[in-house]
């Protein structure tokens, strides 16, 4: 058994995957067949739905990606075949002539810029031209040239040969050959993506114009480092449009071109698009043509209410027939307008096809080569209950290889995956890894020498903010040695020029005025470091956030406000002394809290990954809510399923399972907990390094709605699915959607309510196919693969019908009274059983949220650290997330997230050691006078009295002082602010380090003046 | 800008005058709502520079006077909503220093617009922008802080 993982595609899942499974200890090779890693994110202009700059977020990753001492990057490398079995797998890679030594390449573009020859450039989704030897794009990892062999002029004609010629390192190589290399590793990770749909097959849409083009090249032209920098313009004339369409299911939801499948993600990117695009010229008119919004995920429908509301974006429910190109070569759409029942024709100027998911053709290849199943859709098959195994042991999936889905999902798949792998590999951890090694630390020079980096982020800064004027001020500041401006700070080039600048002119000192510190810090910090500086040396200036996006309106002001951001880092930073972190031990024992599938199978990862767990349920048995349900959508016996994870749970040596308790107490920090569990009036003790929360979620009963609770012939769908454990009589059985979701009092939609309704509609009639159903629905929302059942439900007759709304279904003496949208008629329903589909709500999630003082959102479900990034992680260290606990979810999801959350918590538990923080307070013992005030407000219990004698010249006495526990202490820095004697020091954000910040506020920094090594600043 | 300021202390009061406002924002809440506002681009007057500490239980009230010693027209203590502090309860003693601090203020004879308290979490971008918006239009009615030459009356 070898302890490395292939990781085989380098987008967003197989970059956390092999993040995590380098975290937890094992050699990860992460194969990319393009150039650069980063995947369909990094053409991304902005995600959904908080509209976070995609790059932003993504950048970070790549940078942590190529940084990872246990990660081996295989760019530009196909996978050939993998052979072998679970635990040895031979894989072999083709690692593509690039023509260009990556190990002499600086990527300093000199080739690309002289080389003659222009071809469409695939990141800009063919909107702009590249050269034939080009670094993808900014942020590129690794930052190296390629050389594009099918039109290179030397490659193809043998004359050219320029960027030879320019290449200061004598990197480019012409002679290079493709070569085949063999990877021995214990198991692989299939994260090979998908491939946008092609429209030209669909002639209707006239994919031929210049002005019909994809969402990803719609994407391209919103972006700042787009081809029009972030201008949305026509192909045609160059001009600005003023009537857009999104054309929804492009590629999607067809059978005629055998695309069954619903592509989950096209209703929020194209209302996301159209939010971008409506903020950049608020003249824009939007229209959507849609089948149904799905708008299924958390914030997702409140994105979608927002769009409208505030954007006026015009949703239309009709799919256009065609796109037809008139006189003057302008486009109309065709369609049939509901209200009406009329054929509309419609002028656009621009119409944007929101293009489907499909599977990638290296998926295809790869799994007939290696024996890997896959599904109806050409996905790679998995189970629900096994959301990321494939048919090979060994092999995992996850992302959009195993079937269409967002970001968020896609990244849980991915930490669910690398979880799997470890777990398979467990006994060989830590046996092919390497620690990460930095530079000796300089030794710093007494006076400051402080660098300043000013970012454009894109547009995102430097549209409002003038950069230039904020670098020639930070230059004027007293102690700045040097200032320079860059258009992503974060990405790896940057790092790259910062380290140099450091080296250069024996920087002390560095500054970065771009974005939070919340997200960015340690991403500087580890350069800082690369470079030979302590990280807490460097300073962020937030011009992002705080600044450029919350005064675009006021150029002016904002630039001075940056200025004066950066002064107030610049006279911080000053005073900025190295400190250090400390090794403490750490417990390695994980707490998960919910005995449901989540809870289960989070523990149950960690357990085979070789920790031990505490299981922890409130109720008498385990099993949760899927102990509520009588069949699975694929026609499995939850029972079943449950009967054989309690097993593997109970059987299972590292879990000791604690029933009828609930947690009560709990102390201590990332690494080093230690909480009470009331059990049967019973308190226990129990220590652990990480916690998974999976105590998930229950249904909304909906007393008062639609006679609930009046008339016995209104259940609940949670009623129903007890009921169809036996067949039942009724003969019309009416659902109806969105009760209690999607609604004034809780905005969110329910995400499982249309698939249960579809399932159980079809349980129905399979059992009585005379039977009448009838579901009531707003949006049908059967995303993703789940598009399958809706089809073989109105295959087997089952009537869906829409109803608006404002104009909701009445039930009235055992009948249904809906006004049918398409028909425009009210329509009577006689029903013996009325079914409401009702939305999970958020459970006692307050409880726990008090104990680990982790954040709720506004519907009291958990809040994760990053919605998109970190979708199992709390901003709290050690503590993570699963399951309907975070948003309602399907089983297939809640399973895939325990996982992923259990993969998270390994990724602390096989740690050696924790690191302390090193912002942490510090005792001035002179100067205490062991009062003691310091002991009674620290949560942490990091100060303590001790005895001291102190000799004074003539009387020697007894007296307490106080001194703090670096491994406890978590730097809030509350006794440094209730300390009277003013003894202690919070580091990093001393009262002199504050209080220079304030000063060059209000008065601005004149002079930095050094004596024996302490700077006092003037202003 | 002291000089001219105080050549035309009622014009001043209203024309284009912009306060200077120091927000004190914890790390894990205040200053995450301060981000989240950029996020959500909700926009606010350029008037406030936030000092970022990592609880709100750091800020000293003397860090408060010295503001109002620096010059500050008003100053904003931020933290997370009480029980959700990131440091189990720093936010609790923030607000008995903050009962102690008020007091001294006002008896210095700053107006008790000029010293806020609020609690903000981290996803309440719109609140931030508010309170920004809010307490600017608020001092802008004051005019320049009595402790400044030209806000002396």
């Amino acid at each position: 058994m070898k302890g490395s993982v292939a990781v085989v595609g380098g987008g967003i899942a197989g970059i956390q995957a092999a993040l995590d499974l380098a975290d937890s200890g094992f050699k990860t090779y992460l194969i990319e067949s393009r150039p650069s890693i980063g995947g369909v994110m990094s053409q991304l202009d902005k995600t959904f739905p908080t509209n976070d700059c995609a790059m932003c977020i993504l950048s970070p990753k790549l940078v942590e990606t190529a940084r990872h001492p246990n990660i081996e990057l295989l760019s530009y490398s196909d996978v050939k075949s993998i052979t072998g079995k679970a635990g040895d797998f031979k894989v072999k890679v083709i690692r593509k002539a690039r023509y260009v030594d990556e190990t002499k390449c600086t990527g300093c573009g000199s080739c690309t810029e002289k080389c003659p020859s222009k071809v469409a450039d695939e990141y800009n989704a063919g909107m702009a031209r590249r050269k034939s030897i080009y670094i993808p794009f900014a942020q590129a990892i690794p930052r190296v040239a390629t050389i594009d062999a099918a039109h290179c002029i030397y490659l193809t004609k043998g004359k050219c040969g320029m960027c030879k010629k320019v290449c200061g390192p004598k990197a480019v190589d012409y002679e290079q050959k493709d070569k085949e290399v063999e990877l021995n590793v214990g198991s692989v990770v299939l994260a090979t993506g998908f491939k946008p749909f092609d429209p030209s097959v669909l002639k209707q849409y006239r994919f031929d114009h210049p002005d019909v083009i994809t969402a990803l090249q719609f994407e391209r032209l919103l972006s700042a480092s787009g081809p029009t920098q972030g201008h949305v313009t026509k192909q045609t004339d160059g001009k600005v449009p003023k009537n857009i369409a999104f054309i929804q299911c492009v590629g999607s939801r067809n059978p005629r071109i055998n695309r069954k499948h619903c592509s989950s993600v096209c209703c929020m990117y194209a209302t996301k698009e159209s939010i971008i695009a409506k903020e950049h010229d608020p003249e824009l008119n939007i229209t959507i043509f849609h089948i149904d919004i799905r708008a299924y995920g958390k914030n997702f429908e409140e994105f979608y209410n927002r769009a409208q509301r505030e954007y006026g974006i015009k949703y239309i429910n009709s799919r256009p027939s065609e796109v037809t190109v008139g006189p003057n070569n302008a486009l109309s759409l065709k369609y049939e307008d509901f209200n009406t029942g009329d054929l509309v024709s419609k002028n656009f100027d621009m119409v944007v096809l929101s293009i489907g998911l499909d599977p990638a053709d290296s998926t295809h290849a790869l799994a007939k080569s290696s024996g890997i199943a896959l599904d109806d859709f050409g996905n790679i098959a998995t189970s629900i209950e096994n959301p990321v195994e494939t048919s090979v042991a060994g092999i995992y999936v996850c992302g959009v290889a195993q079937g269409p889905k967002d970001i968020p999902d896609t990244v849980a798949q991915a930490s669910a995956a690398a979880s799997k792998a470890a777990a398979l590999l467990s006994p060989e951890r830590g046996t092919l890894i390497k620690e990460r090694k930095f530079p000796e630390e300089k030794k710093l020079s007494i006076e400051p020498r402080i660098g300043v980096f000013v970012c454009h982020c894109g547009i995102n800064i430097g549209s409002v903010v003038n950069v230039p004027q904020v670098v020639e001020y930070a230059k004027t500041l007293p102690g700045v040695t040097y200032a320079q401006e860059m258009l992503y700070a974060c990405s790896s080039d940057s790092q790259v020029t910062i380290k140099d600048a450091i080296s250069k002119n024996d920087l002390n000192r560095v500054v970065v005025a771009s974005c939070t510190p919340r997200t960015h810090e340690p991403l500087f910090q580890n350069t800082c470091r690369e470079a030979g500086l302590n990280p807490y040396l460097f300073e962020l200036a937030n011009i992002r956030e705080h600044c450029s996006w919350v005064h675009s309106k006021e150029k002016e002001r904002a630039t001075e406000k940056a200025k004066g951001i950066v002064q107030m880092a610049v006279a911080k930073s000053a005073l900025f002394q190295p400190l250090y972190k400390q090794k403490v031990d750490l417990i390695n024992k994980a707490l998960v809290l919910g005995g449901g599938v989540a809870g289960m199978t989070a523990a149950l990862d960690i357990a085979n990954n070789g920790y031990h767990v505490t299981l922890v349920e409130k109720e008498k048995e385990l099993g949760g809510m899927l102990r509520e349900m009588t069949e699975l959508y694929d026609g499995k016996k939850p029972a079943d399923v449950l009967k054989e994870l309690i097993g593997k749970v109970s059987g299972n040596k590292n879990i000791k399972i604690i029933n009828e308790a609930k947690l009560i107490k709990v102390e201590g920090y990332l690494g080093n907990f230690k909480g009470t569990i009331l059990a049967s009036g019973k308190e226990l003790p129990v220590d652990f390094g990480a916690a998974v929360v999976a105590t998930g979620a229950r249904n909304l009963e909906p007393s008062g709605l639609f006679e609930y609770g009046k008339d016995s012939h209104v259940v609940t769908q949670a009623q129903l699915e007890k009921m169809l454990a036996n067949s039942i009589s009724a003969k019309n059985v009416t659902m109806i959607q969105c009760v209690g979701a999607r609604s004034k009092e809780r905005e969110y939609c329910g995400r499982t309510c249309c698939v249960d309704a579809v399932k159980n509609a079809i349980r129905i009639k399979k059992t009585n196919s005379s039977a009448n159903v009838y579901v009531l629905y707003r949006d049908m929302r059967t995303y993703g693969v789940m598009e399958k059942l809706y089809g073989n439900a109105r295959e087997l007759g089952v009537v869906f019908i829409k109803y608006e709304p404002e104009n909701p279904p009445k039930v009235q003496n055992g009948s249904v009274i809906v006004h049918d949208v398409m028909l425009n008629l009210d329509i009577e329903l006689a029903s013996d059983l009325i079914v409401l589909s009702t939305p999970l709500v958020a459970g006692e999630n307050e409880e726990i949220n008090q104990l680990f003082k982790i954040p709720l959102d506004k519907n009291k479900f958990f809040l994760e650290a990053h919605p998109k990034l970190r979708p199992v992680d709390f901003a709290t260290d050690g503590i993570f997330l699963c399951g309907s606990a975070q948003a309602p979810k399907l089983i297939e999801e809640a399973i895939s997230q325990a996982s992923a959350a259990a993969s998270r918590a390994c990724t602390i538990l096989s740690r050696k050691f924790i690191e302390t923080e090193g912002a942490i307070s510090i005792v001035n013992e002179a100067k205490c006078i062991g009062c003691g005030t310091c002991v009674t407000v620290c949560p942490y219990n990091a100060p303590s009295l001790y005895d001291v004698t102190v000799k004074a010249e003539e009387v020697t006495y007894t007296t307490k002082k106080s001194k703090i526990n670096a491994a406890s202490c978590k730097g809030c820095g509350s006794c440094a602010a209730a300390c009277p004697a003013g003894a202690i020091t919070a580091q990093h954000f001393s009262s002199k380090e504050i209080g220079e910040a304030i000063d060059a506020f209000q008065k601005g920094v004149k002079s930095i003046s050094l004596e024996k090594g302490v700077v006092e600043v003037t202003v | 800008m002291s000089a001219e300021s105080a050549a035309a202390p009622a014009a001043a009061k209203t024309d284009g005058w912009e306060p200077k406002i120091v927000a004190f924002c914890c790390n894990w809440c205040s200053y995450g709502g301060a981000d989240s506002a950029g996020m959500g681009r909700f926009q606010q007057p350029a008037s406030t520079r936030i000092i970022r500490v990592m609880c709100s239980g750091r800020i000293d009230p003397l860090h408060v006077f010295n503001a109002f010693l620096e010059g500050a027209d008003a100053v904003l203590v931020t933290g997370c909503h009480i029980g959700d502090c990131h440091y189990v309860n720093g936010n609790d003693k923030t607000k008995i220093k903050y009962k102690y601090l008020e007091n001294v203020v006002h008896e210095l004879g700053i107006e008790k617009e000029r010293l806020q308290l609020n609690w903000i979490s981290a996803s309440e971008g719109e609140k931030f922008a508010n309170f920004i918006r809010d307490v600017t239009a608020q001092i802008k009615k004051l005019g320049p802080s009595p402790l400044k030459p030209e806000g002396v009356a």
